[in-house]
């Protein structure tokens, strides 16, 4: 086990390298820098500026550069919020997105969970098509269109709930985006859980376990819930990942100062620091999660060993 | 023990008593009556064996009785359990009989039991909810009750998980989860069809035990006429989901009223036989099949090939070994020996049995000598042709030579194929400048060879039945006129009238044909039907080659000797009379054989030389065989007496 997560960490490394390089040159590909502005700068300031962010060295000085800091744990300074490094904006931003997310992502797991069994034990009864249905509108109607209705809905109609900001995390203010990230995950979970499930009730195991006279309840929780979870704790790993760094879409409508707003103006500004470092975090998020999930397989299935 | 609610039974009161069941299914295309006025009693204690071949509603007869159809299934009639009516008992309570009154175990002891759940997490649930235990009793229940099914040290295996067991030894875990709760009635639903004739034998033996041990009444049912014959009192014969015929053992075997019955057992063929008789196939439904089916039952005379010619195809000192993937990055990778060493020759128009556990190298052997695996060292060569080195390109020419059957018949036929263009492929291959009409009715011409008419050329696979695919494939290898073709477990998968027809016609294309077939099975009795020469292995090595009468009249190697006593024969009296001594244990793992000779650690007669020196395969009497001990062994069999253990061993 020990043995096993040390040779997944070091598999991790240059899978790393290879997105933080592929990441640090396409961002340099792209048109313009991150002084462009409306009204151009005197050449000289510019030189200057360039100088103190080390831009005017040759690109692979640069790259080796911003590696050599990462290995120091220094993502750089922002290009465009002075005065604060990407660190920092990160420390800030991601507390919001991972409250905002793992809410989200708890909810959908629970209300996924939930409906696909459901669905799977009254398979092609009115209660599955309902959640189907339902999970299908999930799947179809992006957030972008979903989120305004909801505001519209919600907080200008009947005036429920603020219609957007943080509000320091107060809950009302997080009913709203939580349910919108929530939405799609539910329906995915549930499409998921319903598939598997109704593939381990129909599995000997589980006739046997009806065979001995066991309880429905006994049936479904003890024997046939985790087989039936494997394929949604795969899925799990990414989802997690990209739903708690933070929802682009979903916090620039809501106004909630998350990670994935920095990752937005980063791109527009060429905030080449702030945008490396939202990817590198978001490449190290994503590597922990599917390696969490594989240990979590191993506890599922027992056939599974490391 | 909790039997306070079961009130004793009545003398010459039924346990059982099934009035008039039918079990009807809702389908697309349909209504399937699965299950026609099925009746029946059984008295305490008493065994009964339903036979009948797949579709005849001999499961789904008893799994309506305790509630466990599918959801599109209906019963009706009646079926009482100590005179309380079973069909349409609330589900509570029917619960409440279904594992603690009435115990089942499946076929597939593999799939059967949860993957994902200790032995002990899931035995314990049937006492923790019909008997209210707590765990600490309920693990001291369930050791128990593991050693009562022979599991060794259950105090340490019950924390296992199923994968960590055999095969064998998973539906002995079965059995014992059944019988937790002391259940008067045992439903087995083909408890050995899915395991190797050994193994069968132990389970059995063991079902025998307990029927003694604790009086249990037990519903066999099963496929398998041999099986019925040792263990039963009563035979219940079904087919297409009614009652053909039932009544005590001995009438049903020896004085069968029922044609189906008669045919059902004119089909298998006899291991303790020595002259061939053409296998009934029941289900004759073309022209030709008729014609053959009145002549079952007749003693033929058997192709015999020209052993003077040279052979064919000679196989020397094969041996393909497999390297295993290190489980994890830094471990180190283990070498699978699954073919080791491995010579046999086969003349012009002969059979070559191939037979031994599940795991023994009978297929990897199969697919080496079609050079599908690389040989690791060794010689084949084909009509005097060296081919182990050839090259792709070279190897094609040789191909049109040997060709194969495989076992699963639908899954060896490319589904989006129709059948003509799967018997027409071979010839594309291998003689692309055939004009298209010839392939045409080369095609028919081979479809009809094999029983199926011109009207099936443009169907797809899943149109057929497991037998008809089983044809196409026969058809696919004849169509290049092959001098060989090795047949992998060909009828394995079929129903037994199934099984005869393929055995006949693939005994009538030798005949007509010449061919030389290499016939790999692990049942011995259709091996035995079917070949001239039986080649035994264990573990990837050749143990004893002989011929078909010698094979099973003076076996010489022990693990021969096993495995012929461990098949069971559809003879009642044959059955009750035979030793009962089934080989113990199972295979060890090919990838750390035991030293010496492999058979060892499950020989009853091997001595202290045999850890040491690896027997190699010498002449005796009219066999080839591997064995230090062979000779003391026949000798002391043939003098009566049981050869026992040497000091030291």
């Amino acid at each position: 086990m020990l043995r096993y997560s040390f040779s997944r960490l070091m598999g991790a490394i240059p899978t790393l390298f290879i997105l933080i390089a592929l990441a640090f040159f396409m961002i340099r590909v792209a048109p313009g820098g991150p002084f462009d502005s409306e009204r151009s700068l005197p050449a000289e300031i510019e030189a200057n500026l360039r100088a103190a962010y080390n831009l005017d060295l040759p690109l692979y000085e640069q790259f080796f550069r911003y590696i050599g800091g990462l290995m120091r744990g220094d993502f750089g300074p922002s290009f465009q919020y002075k005065d604060y490094t990407v660190t920092e904006l990160i420390g800030t931003g991601f507390p919001v997105s991972l409250r905002l997310g793992g809410s989200a992502m708890l909810l959908a797991l629970l209300i996924g969970i939930s409906a696909g069994t459901l669905a799977a034990l009254r398979q092609n009864s009115r209660t599955d098509y309902s959640v189907m249905a339902v999970s299908m509108t999930g799947i179809s109607i992006p957030n972008f269109v979903m989120a305004p209705l909801m505001i519209l809905l919600f907080a200008v109609y009947l005036g429920w709930l603020p219609a957007g900001g943080w509000g320091g995390g107060a809950w009302n203010h997080m009913i709203l985006p939580v349910i919108a990230l929530a939405l799609p995950q539910i329906a995915y979970i549930s499409r998921l859980t319903r598939g598997s499930m109704i593939e381990v009730l129909r599995s000997n195991f589980v006739r046997t376990a009806r065979a001995q006279g066991l309880p429905e309840r006994t049936v479904i929780l003890r024997y046939a819930l985790k087989p039936a979870l494997l394929p949604v704790v795969s899925y799990l790993g990414p989802a997690t990942a990209a739903v708690i760094t933070g929802s682009v879409v979903i916090e620039q409508i809501f106004g909630v100062p998350g990670l994935g707003r920095y990752f937005v103006q980063g791109a527009l500004n060429r905030d080449y620091t702030l945008v490396m470092g939202v990817v590198v975090f978001y490449g190290v998020l994503i590597i922990v999660f599917n390696f969490l999930v594989d240990i979590l397989y191993a506890w599922l299935d027992p056939k599974v060993k490391y | 023990m909790s039997r306070d609610e079961t009130k004793a039974l009545a003398p010459g009161e039924a346990l059982l008593k099934v009035t008039d069941l039918n079990v009807r299914f809702r389908t697309a295309d349909g209504e399937v009556h699965a299950v026609r006025d099925l009746s029946l009693q059984l008295a305490a204690g008493e065994t009964l064996g339903i036979v009948g071949e797949s579709g005849s509603g001999k499961s789904q007869s008893m799994m309506s009785m305790i509630g466990l159809l599918a959801d599109n299934g209906a019963a009706s009639g009646s079926a009482s359990y100590r005179g309380e009516e079973l069909l349409g008992m609330p589900a509570g309570k029917l619960r409440r009989i279904r594992g603690r009154r009435i115990g089942m175990i499946f076929q597939d002891p593999m799939t059967s039991l949860n993957p994902y759940m200790t032995v002990f997490d899931q035995m314990s649930q049937v006492l923790i909810h019909h008997e209210k235990l707590g765990r600490r009793e309920a693990r001291t229940r369930c050791v128990e009750m593991l050693e009562a099914v022979r599991i060794p040290e259950p105090k340490r295996r019950i924390d296992m998980y199923p994968h960590e067991f055999s095969g064998g030894m998973r539906q002995r875990v079965m059995i014992a989860s059944a019988l937790l709760c002391r259940p008067d009635l045992l439903i087995a639903d083909e408890p050995t069809t899915a395991l190797d004739v050994t193994v069968q034998a132990q389970i059995l033996e063991l079902m025998k035990d307990i029927r003694r041990e604790f009086g249990t009444a037990i519903i066999l049912i099963t496929h398998d006429l041999g099986v019925v014959a040792g263990l039963c009192e009563r035979v219940l014969v079904m087919n297409g989901g009614r009652e053909m015929e039932s009544g005590p053992v001995d009438d049903i075997f020896y004085r069968p009223q029922n044609a189906y019955t008669r045919a059902l057992l004119a089909a298998v063929p006899r291991l303790d036989e020595a002259e061939i008789r053409r296998l009934a196939s029941v289900a004759a439904d073309d022209a030709a099949e008729k014609a053959s089916a009145e002549a079952a039952g007749e003693v033929i005379t058997r192709h015999e090939p020209k052993l003077d010619a040279a052979p064919l195809l000679e196989v020397d000192d094969l041996r393909v070994h497999f390297r295993i993937a290190p489980a994890t990055v830094f471990g180190r990778s283990q070498l699978l020996k699954a073919v080791d060493g491995v010579q046999l020759s086969l003349h012009p128009g002969e059979t070559l049995g191939v037979v031994g556990e599940s795991g023994c190298g009978k297929s990897t052997l199969a697919r080496a000598v079609l050079r599908l695996v690389p040989a690791t060292t060794g010689r084949i060569s084909l009509l005097g042709d060296d081919i182990t080195a050839k090259d792709k390109k070279a190897m094609r020419a040789h191909r049109r030579d040997m060709q194969v059957i495989f076992q699963d018949p639908l899954a060896s036929l490319n589904p989006r194929m129709t059948v003509g263009d799967i018997v027409a492929e071979p010839l594309w291959t291998h003689s692309p400048g055939m004009p298209r009409a010839e392939v045409r009715k080369k095609v028919a011409a081979m479809l009809e060879r094999v029983g199926l008419g011109p009207q099936f050329i443009n169907r797809y696979p899943h149109e057929f039945s497991g037998g008809q695919c089983q044809r196409i494939g026969i058809a696919r290898a004849l169509v290049l006129e092959p001098e060989l073709i090795i047949c992998d477990e060909p009828v394995s998968a079929l129903d037994v009238s199934i099984q005869a027809q393929i055995v006949n016609l693939l005994m009538d294309i030798q005949a007509e044909m010449n061919l030389s077939l290499v016939f790999i099975a692990h049942d011995l009795a259709v091996v035995r039907h079917i070949s001239h020469r039986i080649l035994v292995m264990y573990l990837g090595r050749v143990v004893e080659i002989s011929d078909r009468v010698n094979l099973y009249e003076r076996p010489m190697h022990p693990y021969t000797q096993a495995l012929i006593r461990a098949v069971p024969i559809p003879d009642p009296h044959k059955e009750r009379n035979k030793p009962h001594a089934p080989l113990q244990g199972d295979l060890p793992s090919p990838v750390d054989p035991p030293s010496g000779c492999t058979f060892r650690t499950r020989c009853p007669h091997a001595v202290e030389r045999c850890a040491s020196e690896t027997p190699a395969l010498r002449i005796l009497g009219d066999s080839l065989v591997a064995c230090h001990e062979a000779e003391r062994v026949r000798a002391a069999i043939d003098r009566g007496v049981s050869p026992t253990r040497t000091a030291g061993a």
